[in-house]
């Protein structure tokens, strides 16, 4: 097992290599961080020289990215090109910030999914399994922008006609509020209920398919024939072998949401990864932006070997060795 | 004469399909008495499967439906029983064997933990101490080495054999008055083939246990079978003794089925075929099933028209051919054709 | 005897397609069989849902692509005087008005023209890309395999809503047909995987062999052996990328990296929306909801379509 983990991520050192140098290539091929300086009128020469020589932007592009190497491992990403000011602080914040949102709305998805997708399957043409099918093709269809404006247009309407204020649309927490965790919570409910529909739509209908495929299968006929009880052939038969292809499912996802909840943080102006990202998108600095790449792709390639593992740990016809 | 322990009768099974109503089944009977071995015999889609399936409610229910007939254990009709008195009836009372011991037993759980759940499931008082001691009991009588160490392995840590080993150990967990074995062998390699069957043999002879064999296979049910039943589009078409069906069969099809025989004593030289497809089982040829691949059916307006009934031969030896009585003299006939020596119009 | 190691289930299943294929029953031995075609689309029409779905697709379709006719309004004119009208059947703003008079039915019914425009585009030029790719990557396998699946790998890495915006950003979108190739160049590696697992799986059949044998060229064999074999898979996936690319340009749109004015686009006519979420709660909801519809319709389609063409593959 240990050795395995070990080679795993040997392997996923060249990946994360190639990516960060081609994205390191590409984006400083297209970009120029000083853009919005040097329209700035008056700006004094001195200054964005100051910048070129600090960010080694007059050097080869291989220079530039053995710098930014360099700045990854002992400066904590190095800094912004404009304002000089450290990555690594925000960066962690925003880390903490998404995840508190995405480990809760995965967990909830997860669970829920599962739930959904099982009772589908066990009543499997019934109105509940019709319902469950209508709902998460809506799932996949809702633009999840749109979906988001809608809660934030319920919410606010609910606000506005009785005076009580049951989820905030915007921010992550109020000024001087009597019960911070409350507070928080309320911040949280709508990005996660976003972030949750969605992948409850995915998820169960992986879950239902699966189901169905295990509950067909001969060994579930075998459960049966020993006179097993129908729960017990859901439960533990059935259950353990369909819930092996939704583990691969959420743990590729689960790493694109941490990078990727865009769409999401950005309606809601949760300070997360997703927010962070367009921030420097939209300020086009490369540095925070590899940054971000860095952090991402260091969790897809972690919720893998944790997918990977799990799966293991389901299904013991998978070795590691 | 004894009371047979299962009799199947008159038992009607259909599959609602998009295409129409599918009659997989279309009123089987045959019994099997204590200590006896049934052989079922049939082609793909002939219905000998899911009649016993669906005897054991094992079929899906719908798009399946048990639409007429009678599963008698014992003398007490069991079709229609509420689920939990059906649950307790099985692998306790009718314990089956299926076909692929790879995909029959599941994958992530061990082997042992598989067996000892069958006989947790019918004794309440049981500890799951004593459930492994017996399990490891039963691993060794279906002759598993290292029962113990094997007790805690995987499915796919054991060969196919073993895995057939295995599913017996789990079906004879309780001590059933009826083993089914749905092609039991069919998955397995030749050399493993006879092993196998001969450990069947000796568990159900320890257990007493009556035995349904379901096979494709003849050679197989010469082996083990005392009687033998021919099912032949969802319906039983012969049935009578090893000796009955193999040396005088009274059915065409029972006869088509022991020419295509390959037989090392004979001097034939190629094997004869039956002609034409097994029937659509949606919509039936009217009459007899088996007229359409039928030589003897030809410019008979009575098998067209009038589905035969099981006839008596002799004593214990049914057919349902309208002209059973030919059916010797187009065995002379069928050997004169090949060329094969005839004896007394027997086939050997 | 002719029997083989048959699952009961599957000797039953192979019966019943016997008797579906069996259309002269009464002869017992004559039989006719429908081609795998016609029994696709059989099975296709008998899918009330996907029809249905069908036939709204096909209404909506054909209104945007007539927008210049259907339109009331023209899309980009001012009208002070209805400035702000709820949905009303007067002047036919049923979709309602924005603060300069903008009638949204008319402005709806042009960005679903560039929608359906774009994701037209995607799906054909990734389709396109995904065969090729996907076919030489399975057909020849070695290096061009190699560099495929090491490609989707590193995609696997990055998310891909991250890696659009940056592209869009950079390379300039704005207009409609530089967002689709922008999206293509991104969608075809799921179709490229599909299609190299189904030419491995091929490549190795007996028919092939034979061909092979038989001395068929490469080329041959690729388009006239594998690739009808292939068709069923492609298909189905063409399908759900339409609707993902649909949904994607809205998401660009939307936050300002995908389709601009001039351009009518619905994730933009939502984002206008946006900051009258509830005093004009019909700019946001009518795009919206055009979006779901189409997008609604197009995975009900692909849901038909794959019970017809590629029944191993029910995931969704």
């Amino acid at each position: 097992m240990g050795t395995f983990i070990a080679r795993r991520l040997l392997y996923s050192i060249p990946v994360l290599i190639a990516a960060s140098f081609l994205v390191f290539f590409g984006m400083s091929l297209v970009t120029d961080p000083l853009s919005q300086l040097r329209l700035i009128p008056n700006m004094s020469q001195d200054t964005l020289q100051n910048i070129i020589d600090r960010k080694h932007l007059d050097d080869p592009i291989f220079i530039q990215y053995a710098f930014w190497v360099k700045d990854m491992f002992f400066n904590g990403f190095g800094s912004t090109a404009i304002g000089n000011k450290p990555i690594w602080p925000d960066l962690q914040r925003a880390i903490g910030n998404t995840l508190q949102l995405v480990l809760i709305s995965e967990l909830i998805a997860i669970v829920l999914a599962v739930i959904l997708g099982v009772l589908s399957a066990k009543k499997q043409y019934s109105i509940f399994d019709y319902t469950t099918t209508t709902i998460s093709f809506f799932g996949f269809s809702v633009p999840i922008f749109w979906f988001a404006l809608v809660l934030q247009a319920l919410a606010t309407t609910f606000f506005l006609r009785t005076g009580i204020r049951l989820f905030y649309t915007f921010g992550q927490s109020s000024l001087n509020a009597a019960n911070p965790f409350l507070d928080r919570v309320q911040h949280m409910v709508l990005p996660i209920v976003t972030l949750a529909y969605v992948n409850v739509a995915t998820y169960s209908r992986y879950q239902r398919a699966s189901m169905l495929d295990v509950l067909h299968s001969d060994y579930i006929r075998t459960a049966r024939a020993k006179g097993l009880s129908e729960r017990t052939v859901t439960m533990k038969h059935a259950l353990r072998n369909a819930l092996i292809p939704i583990v691969t499912v959420a743990a590729l996802n689960f790493g694109a949401v941490l990078g990727g909840a865009v769409i999401t943080e950005t309606i809601f102006a949760w300070p997360g990864m997703g927010k962070f990202f367009i921030d420097s998108l939209i300020r086009g600095e490369v540095h925070t932006l590899m940054a971000w790449l860095m952090v991402t792709a260091v969790a897809v390639i972690l919720a893998n070997l944790v997918a990977d593992i799990i799966y293991g740990l389901l299904d013991p016809r998978i070795r590691y060795d | 004469m004894t009371e047979p322990v299962l009799a199947i009768r008159d038992l009607v099974v259909e599959f609602d399909t998009q295409d129409g109503v599918v009659h997989a089944v279309d009123g089987v009977s045959y019994e099997v008495y204590p200590g006896e071995t049934l052989g079922v015999v049939g082609e793909s889609g002939s219905g000998k499967s899911v009649t016993v399936l669906a005897a054991l409610g094992l079929i899906q229910m719908p798009p399946g439906r048990i639409a007429r007939g009678q599963v008698l254990y014992k003398g007490r009709d069991i079709v229609g029983l509420p689920i939990d008195e059906l649950r307790k009836i099985r692998n306790k009372e009718i314990a089956m064997i299926f076909q692929d011991p790879m995909t029959s037993l599941n994958p992530v759980f061990t082997v042992g933990n598989q067996i000892a759940e069958a006989l947790l499931a019918h004794n309440d008082n049981m500890s799951s101490d004593q459930a492994r001691a017996e399990s490891v009991g039963l691993l060794d009588m279906v002759g598993v080495p290292n029962p113990d160490r094997r007790f805690d392995q995987y499915p796919h840590e054991y060969s196919g054999g073993m895995r057939q080993r295995a599913m017996i150990a789990m079906a004879m967990a309780n001590k059933p008055s009826v083993l089914i074995a749905d092609e039991p062998t069919t998955a397995l390699d030749v050399t493993i083939q006879a092993q196998v069957l001969e450990v069947m043999k000796v568990a159900a002879e320890e257990t007493g246990a009556a035995t349904i064999m379901i096979t494709h296979d003849l050679g197989v049910v010469a082996e083990m079978a005392d009687r033998i039943s021919v099912m032949y589009g969802g319906k039983v078409v012969e049935t009578g003794t090893v000796e009955d069906l193999y040396h005088s069969p009274r059915h065409p099809y029972t006869l088509g089925l022991m020419m295509s025989l390959p037989r090392i004593t004979g001097d034939l030289t190629r094997l004869l075929p039956i002609p034409g497809n097994p029937p659509s089982l949606i919509s039936r040829p009217p009459g007899c099933s088996f007229h359409p691949r039928c030589r003897m059916s030809e410019g008979r307006e009575l098998c067209r028209t009038v589905v035969p009934e099981l006839a008596e031969v002799s004593e214990k030896h049914f057919s349902a051919c309208h002209f059973w009585d030919e059916v010797a003299d187009e065995v002379l006939r069928e050997a004169a054709a090949t060329g094969m020596s005839a004896r007394e119009g027997r086939l050997d | 005897m002719t029997d083989q190691q048959v699952h009961p289930d599957e000797a039953l299943e192979t019966e019943v397609t016997r008797a579906a294929l069996d259309s002269v029953h009464l002869e017992g031995l004559e039989i006719q069989s429908l081609t795998q075609w016609q029994l696709a689309r059989r099975k296709f029409f008998q899918h009330r849902l996907a029809m249905t779905a069908l036939v709204i697709l096909t209404v909506v379709a054909v209104a945007a692509l007539f927008a210049d006719y259907i339109a009331p309004y023209p899309f980009d004119a001012p009208n002070v005087p209805d400035r702000s009208l709820a949905p009303t059947f007067e002047g036919f703003h049923i979709f309602g008005t924005d603060k300069i008079g903008r009638d949204y039915f008319s402005r709806t019914l042009y960005g679903t023209r560039t929608s359906l425009y774009v994701a037209f585009i995607v799906a054909s030029v990734s389709t396109f890309l995904g065969i090729v790719i996907g076919g030489i990557a399975g057909y020849y396998g070695g290096k061009v395999d190699n560099l495929l699946m090491r490609m989707t790998d590193l995609f696997l890495v990055v998310p891909f809503l991250a890696v659009l915006l940056v592209l869009s950003a950079f390379l300039g979108a704005g207009n409609p047909v530089r967002v689709a190739f922008i999206l293509a160049v991104l969608f075809w590696t799921g179709l490229a995987r599909i299609v190299r697992g189904e030419f491995l799986g091929l490549r190795e059949k007996e028919f092939v062999e034979a061909a092979k044998v038989l001395g068929a060229s490469d080329s041959r064999i690729i388009f006239r052996h594998i690739l009808p074999n292939t068709v069923g898979p492609i298909i189905v996936n063409a399908t759900l990328i339409v609707a993902t690319a649909i949904l994607v340009e809205a998401a660009l749109s939307f936050l300002g990296f995908g389709i601009q004015p001039p351009f009518p686009a619905l994730g933009k006519l939502i984002s206008d929306g946006q900051d009258s979420l509830t005093t004009q709660w019909w700019l946001a909801t009518f795009p919206g909801l055009t979006i779901v519809l189409i997008a609604l319709c197009i995975n009900f389609i692909g849901d038909g379509l794959r019970d017809a063409l590629d029944p191993k593959q029910r995931i969704r």
